[in-house]
């Protein structure tokens, strides 16, 4: 089984195959030149002290960016993972 | 072996524009081919400015252009701006677009906009040795032939494959036609029509007269670029006005049928694409391609020891920073000292001594002297880039900086700039540079010079000293406090009420940890320093001149003089000589230009709690902070000199007997601290309430010259005035709330 949780709600560790960006002008610009399409998969590595950015993977290599720039990225995770959504 | 190379065509220089993302590799490689300095970075965007070199091979010039680092062709950013700026304007024959082989993906983006604007291109795979070593493979022949570009594996930082690529330039430059070639990704049947349509109507106008390929345009047309809109709407306003609906009615298209904008499809086609291209010519064996790296930030960047491995580094920064400097500051002091020394002796008594001895000498030695301090301060700062822990610092602290409208790379220079008391403000702005957003910056910029720098740290200690004797470390610690609270809180009141704007999109790559090597830090710091000195250095000069005058000019009256020169004549003690010539200086700085300007500020001022004395004191500052300490030493007529009185003054903890030992000018320098400590607490236009309002005064108003001259160069005149109008203003209104405040509740 697996569900579509906006990037903001995922935890440490988890992972995820990149489903939809909602973001436009800039923003959604910005998060897809960066590599962040529908079909990416990510994983999440961690959280800075106080809960934002998020540390994530992506081809190997990692990106920070902040929750508001998450929240237009749209997540399928598998439900075996976990997640304690917030 | 160059018989036949004699046609014009292949003797001209070639001009080769080096592009790629940022931590590409691309500086390293700039300075493998052209040995000139330019830093090797390891963060985001240290290549702000234009860096250019040249060199010869096989008897053909090659000017080599480092353009910044950049993820894409658009045009949001300063870096995206200059570096698409220079390929259209500029032409450049050639541009290697550098590739990070360990990151191809997101780097083949960039690779495919410039593809797409069809210049002839090298993709020069960079690091390619640790690629292999990760177990990637990549069909160079096939990825060639996906790009329609030649490929070339190197490793910039071991030199292999440098000769091949200096080879291939000139073959690549010189190919037959020169013409710029795009390649054609297909965006799909829609985006794909529209382009057609568009292409056709693009190549019978007279926009397509350039070399610039129609097709580019069209892409950033349908993308709503700024720069091709606008040009078009002015420079065809006709064609714009026919092109318009096509993508009018494209984008409406697509909103029905997959939710997005044309521009956001184009990008996903554009990884589609890459997908395709990674399939047929790359193999992974493994996936895991910076195993140590990742396990660095699980400690470093563990939620709980992030903070406080983060103190500890900035900790060893100023640690490693004053001791390094210390020796160095010594011997510059010593050397400005032997300077004064000798035009004492050598030079005839007059005014072009003095302007020598106390404008140039002093002022220039002043600041100068911390050269040193903002040199190994760099050397440190360039250690954190280049080994990729400053993007970290970014990402742990971003959170509290957004806040107050700020930027996790605001920190570095909040820090540098005094966030730890004694750092310098200078190193601070300067390290603003990989701000990108400019209402970031400039924000970041005016709040630096907030800090407790090293400079304001002896007024600070005189202040304390004099009328908190019993809580100097608290009130020491508190100003650093209050300082922090300070950039923040006017962080915050500078992007509401004049830089006002969002947040720019935060996508930040964290780089994986390198070792750097020295010479590129010691290239780095040098260079950065080299910058202050020759900033700083060409402003300094006429403004410690221009200083000097203003306390200097005009002279006592001849009457006044007079008078003072005949009572010179009768003093009978030492003592007495001393006395008058105090009074003297006094009356000679209160009759100076300064003296007058503090007179005249004397009522406003005073509702401060500042009389005309601190008034000129604090003009001085403005040439260097320390100058304070100095100018209020000649104000209330306090000698450096051994005088019998001030000497019996001794600290209550018996200080001066240890001072005895230290350098001369230390303890001169102590002796002014405490003598003058001492006189203000036995003046009585001073109070504890007076000391806090100047204190504070002292840390918000204007930036000191060297500073101001760095501000200019980073963002211009007008900021530069700001920086000084506003910081001063600003400033005023505080210590006016803090002292009619104090007064009325008592203090």
């Amino acid at each position: 089984m697996s569900r579509t949780i906006p990037m903001r709600s995922m935890v440490a560790n988890q992972s995820g195959t990149i489903n939809q960006i909602k973001g436009s002008g800039i923003m959604g610009v910005r998060i897809r030149e960066m590599g962040l399409v529908p079909g990416a998969t990510i994983d999440i590595l961690g959280r800075a002290p106080l809960n934002d950015p998020i540390h994530v993977k992506l081809y190997g290599n990692n990106l920070t960016l902040r929750n508001n720039e998450a929240d237009h990225i749209l997540v399928e995770v598998d439900d075996l993972t976990k997640a304690t959504e917030r | 072996m160059n018989k036949k190379k004699t046609s014009e065509e292949q003797t001209r220089p070639i001009v080769v524009a080096l592009a790629g993302n940022p931590n590409a590799g691309k500086t390293s490689l700039f300075n493998k081919l052209t040995k000139l300095r330019a830093h090797v970075g390891n963060y985001p965007g240290v290549t702000v400015e234009q860096k250019w070199g040249q060199l010869i091979h096989h008897g053909r010039t090659i000017k080599v252009v480092d353009l910044p680092g950049i993820y894409s062709l658009n045009y949001y950013s300063l870096d995206e701006r200059v570096a698409r700026d220079f390929i259209l304007k500029e032409h450049p024959d050639l541009v290697i677009n550098v590739v990070d082989s360990t990151n191809l993906k997101r780097n083949l983006y960039l690779t495919l906009q410039i593809l797409e604007m069809g210049l002839p291109t090298i993709v020069a795979l960079n690091m390619i040795d640790m690629a292999e070593t990760s177990g990637l493979k990549i069909d160079i022949p096939r990825l060639e032939e996906g790009l329609k570009a030649r490929v070339l594996p190197i490793a910039a930082t071991i030199g292999r494959g440098l000769d091949n690529l200096l080879n291939l330039i000139p073959e690549v430059a010189d190919r037959s036609d020169r013409a710029w070639k795009p390649i054609e990704i297909s965006y799909g049947q829609d985006i794909d029509e529209a382009l057609d349509r568009i292409t056709t109507e693009l190549n019978s106008s007279t926009i397509a007269q350039t070399k610039i390929p129609a097709r580019w345009l069209a892409v950033k047309f349908l993308e709503s670029d700024l720069m091709v809109d606008n040009q078009l709407q002015e420079e065809a306003p006709a064609l714009w006005t026919a092109l318009n609906p096509i993508r009018n009615q494209l984008t409406s298209h697509l909103k029905t049928t997959t939710n997005d904008e044309p521009t956001a499809v184009m990008i996903n086609r554009r990884y589609g694409f890459l997908a395709g291209l990674k399939r047929l010519a790359i193999t992974e064996t493994h996936k895991d391609t910076r195993p140590v790296s990742d396990a660095l930030d699980q400690i470093l960047l563990n939620r709980l020891l992030a903070p406080l491995f983060f103190l500890a580094v900035i900790y060893v920064l100023y640690q490693f920073t004053f001791w390094a400097s210390g020796p160095v500051v010594g011997w510059l002091e010593n050397f400005f000292t032997l300077l004064s020394e000798l035009t004492k002796n050598h030079l005839p008594n007059g005014r072009l001594k003095d302007l020598i001895l106390e404008g140039i000498i002093n002022g220039v030695g002043g600041v100068l002297g911390f050269t040193p301090l903002i040199a190994f301060m760099f050397v440190g700062i360039s250690f954190l880039e280049d080994s990729g822990y400053m993007a970290r610092v970014t990402f742990i602290l971003d959170r509290i900086f957004r806040a107050f409208g700020l930027h996790g790379n605001s920190v570095m220079a909040l820090i540098v700039g005094g966030g730890i008391a004694g750092g310098c403000a200078i190193p601070g702005v300067m390290a603003t540079r990989t701000l990108r957003d400019p209402k970031e910056r400039i924000t970041t910029i005016l709040v630096t010079p907030m800090m407790t720098c090293g400079a304001k740290l002896p007024v600070f200690l005189m202040l304390t000293e004099a009328f908190f004797p019993n809580h100097q470390a608290q009130i020491m610690m508190g100003l650093t406090v209050f300082a922090w609270i300070m950039a923040l809180f006017s962080a915050k009141l500078l992007r509401l009420f004049v830089l006002h704007g969002p947040p720019t999109p935060f996508i930040l790559e964290l780089p994986p940890y390198r070792l750097p090597t020295l010479s590129g830090i010691l290239l780095h710091a040098w260079e950065r320093t080299w910058g202050y000195v020759k900033k700083a250095g060409t402003v300094i000069v006429a403004v410690t001149i221009i200083l000097w005058t203003m306390m200097t000019f005009p002279n006592l009256p001849f009457q006044t003089q007079s008078d003072f020169d005949t009572r010179l004549k009768v003093a009978n003690t030492e003592k007495a000589r001393q006395d008058i010539e105090s009074e003297l200086k006094v009356a000679q700085l209160q009759n100076s230009l300064a003296g007058r300007i503090g007179t005249a500020l004397e009522p406003l001022s005073l509702l401060a709690g500042f009389e005309w004395r601190t008034n000129i004191a604090l003009v001085g500052g403005f040439a260097a902070k320390e100058v304070i300490l100095t100018t209020m030493g000649t104000a209330y007529a306090m000698s450096t000199s051994s005088d019998p009185i001030l000497a019996e003054a001794t600290t209550p903890d018996g200080k001066s007997s240890t001072t005895k030992a230290k350098e001369n000018k230390e303890v001169e320098e102590e002796t002014l601290i405490h003598n003058l400590g001492h006189a203000l607490n036995q003046n009585p236009t001073w109070s504890p309430l007076v000391t806090m309002s100047l204190l504070i005064f002292i840390l918000i108003y204007a930036p000191c010259f060297a500073t101001i001259a760095v501000i200019y160069k980073e963002i211009g005149l007008k900021w530069a005035a700001f920086s000084v109008v506003a910081n001063t203003i600003y400033g005023y209104i505080i210590c006016l709330i803090i002292y009619q405040g104090g007064l009325a509740l008592g203090f």
